[in-house]
């Protein structure tokens, strides 16, 4: 167990780019959701081998004028929200499967 | 006594929708005529079927009243559940078995599900609009129950060939949407002209005191186009397919909102 944090995309998803949105669907409950363009960065570094905190300093820091305390910040309550809608896996160990949970066909 | 056990004779009919041609075998012979009737319009040689159900009635008072649908990917096969029907289509065989009560409209909830699955496949899929042909182009009007979907079929004029007032069916061909009749009809009550015709522009129904027509782009467009696409199966494969096509129809359709007074200068602007 490291003390750094893992994030990947669940596969039970469709996910489609629309100028400078990302829209989501998910494939449990048909919801839509449409991510922002910062969403989108954190969305598209979600490979679950990158740690949380290289895809702020990497990806985020480097694009917007933000310290990365306060990214960090955003970005935690971001995946925490994307979590819990189940489009997102957080993790202390890289995720190799993109799906751990199986709820895939 | 000696007997001789007679399997009875199983009576079968086309029915094609979309291009689309699944033979319906039933040993009920009135029931096919039934059948013959309700989609006049749309059934094939049967030589021509390419899909294969057997249908079994279930006897009078077996439907639960339960009216979720339900349809899952389990096995290799398309299972489909309601109160008044039960059916499996396995898409590796091109056949299915459905048990139904002896109702058309059962069999017509069982069609829509298959087709949506068909149609998922080659990048098409079924929407919740009226739509008509005129000037040789289609014209798609969607919207939730109560939006004006039959409003607009009964407004059309003469010269428009009504392809159904409830459910519009979008295939496409070669790269371009194109619109298909279909027998699958709403308070009309009537089936649409077995004709097609590429689409010229799908119109999100909302009404108002006057005419007036609004562009809808990006995600707005998906949006409003995924809340009208008909999917019964929560398969995430199946879901991704649909999506994708969304995706791609408002790529290359021009999508409106349609805000409209339910008066027949309404269809002065498809042209």
């Amino acid at each position: 167990m490291s003390d750094k944090r893992y994030i990947a995309r669940s596969t039970a998803i469709a996910a489609r780019v629309l100028g400078d949105e990302m829209m989501i669907m998910s494939a449990t409950d048909s919801t839509l959701f449409t991510l922002d363009e910062l969403g989108t960065v954190v969305w598209e570094a979600a490979d679950g081998v990158t740690p949380l905190e290289e895809i702020v300093a990497n990806e985020v820091c480097t694009r917007y004028d933000v310290s990365e305390e306060v990214a960090l910040r955003d970005v935690e309550s971001f995946v925490e929200a994307l979590v819990r809608r189940g489009l997102l896996f957080l993790s202390n160990e890289p995720i190799r499967q993109a799906n751990p949970q199986g709820d895939s066909a | 006594m000696p007997g001789v056990m007679v399997a009875p004779q199983r009576s079968d009919v086309v029915v094609e929708i979309g291009g689309l041609p699944i033979r319906l075998r039933c040993d009920d012979p009135s029931f096919v005529r039934v059948i013959q009737d309700r989609y006049a319009g749309y059934l094939a040689s049967s030589k021509e079927a390419r899909f294969e159900f057997e249908i079994d009635l279930a006897p009078p008072g077996a439907e639960s009243g339960d009216e979720d649908v339900r349809v899952q990917w389990d096995s290799g096969r398309w299972q489909m559940e309601r109160g008044d029907f039960r059916a499996e289509w396995d898409p590796s065989t091109a056949r299915g078995r459905i048990r139904q009560v002896r109702s058309p409209f059962s069999l017509d909830s069982v069609l829509r599900i298959v087709h949506t699955l068909l149609l998922a496949q080659q990048g098409g899929f079924l929407v919740h609009a009226s739509s008509g042909v005129r000037n040789g182009r289609a014209f798609l009007f969607a919207g939730v129950s109560g939006a004006g979907k039959t409003t607009m079929a009964r407004l059309a004029p003469a010269d428009v060939s009504l392809l159904t007032d409830e459910i519009s069916y979008v295939t496409k061909q070669a790269g371009e949407y194109t619109a298909v009749g279909t027998p699958f009809y709403g308070e009309l009550a009537r089936p649409g002209e077995n004709v097609s015709a590429p689409i010229a522009a799908l119109y999100l129904l909302a009404k108002g005191p006057a005419n007036k027509i609004e562009p809808v782009t990006g995600t707005d467009a998906v949006r409003g186009l995924m809340a009208n696409i008909l999917f019964f199966a929560r398969d995430p494969e199946f879901v991704k397919l649909v999506f994708d096509a969304a995706n791609d129809f408002v790529s290359r359709v021009p999508i409106y909102r349609l805000t409209f007074f339910p008066d027949a200068r309404v269809w002065e602007l498809m042209v």
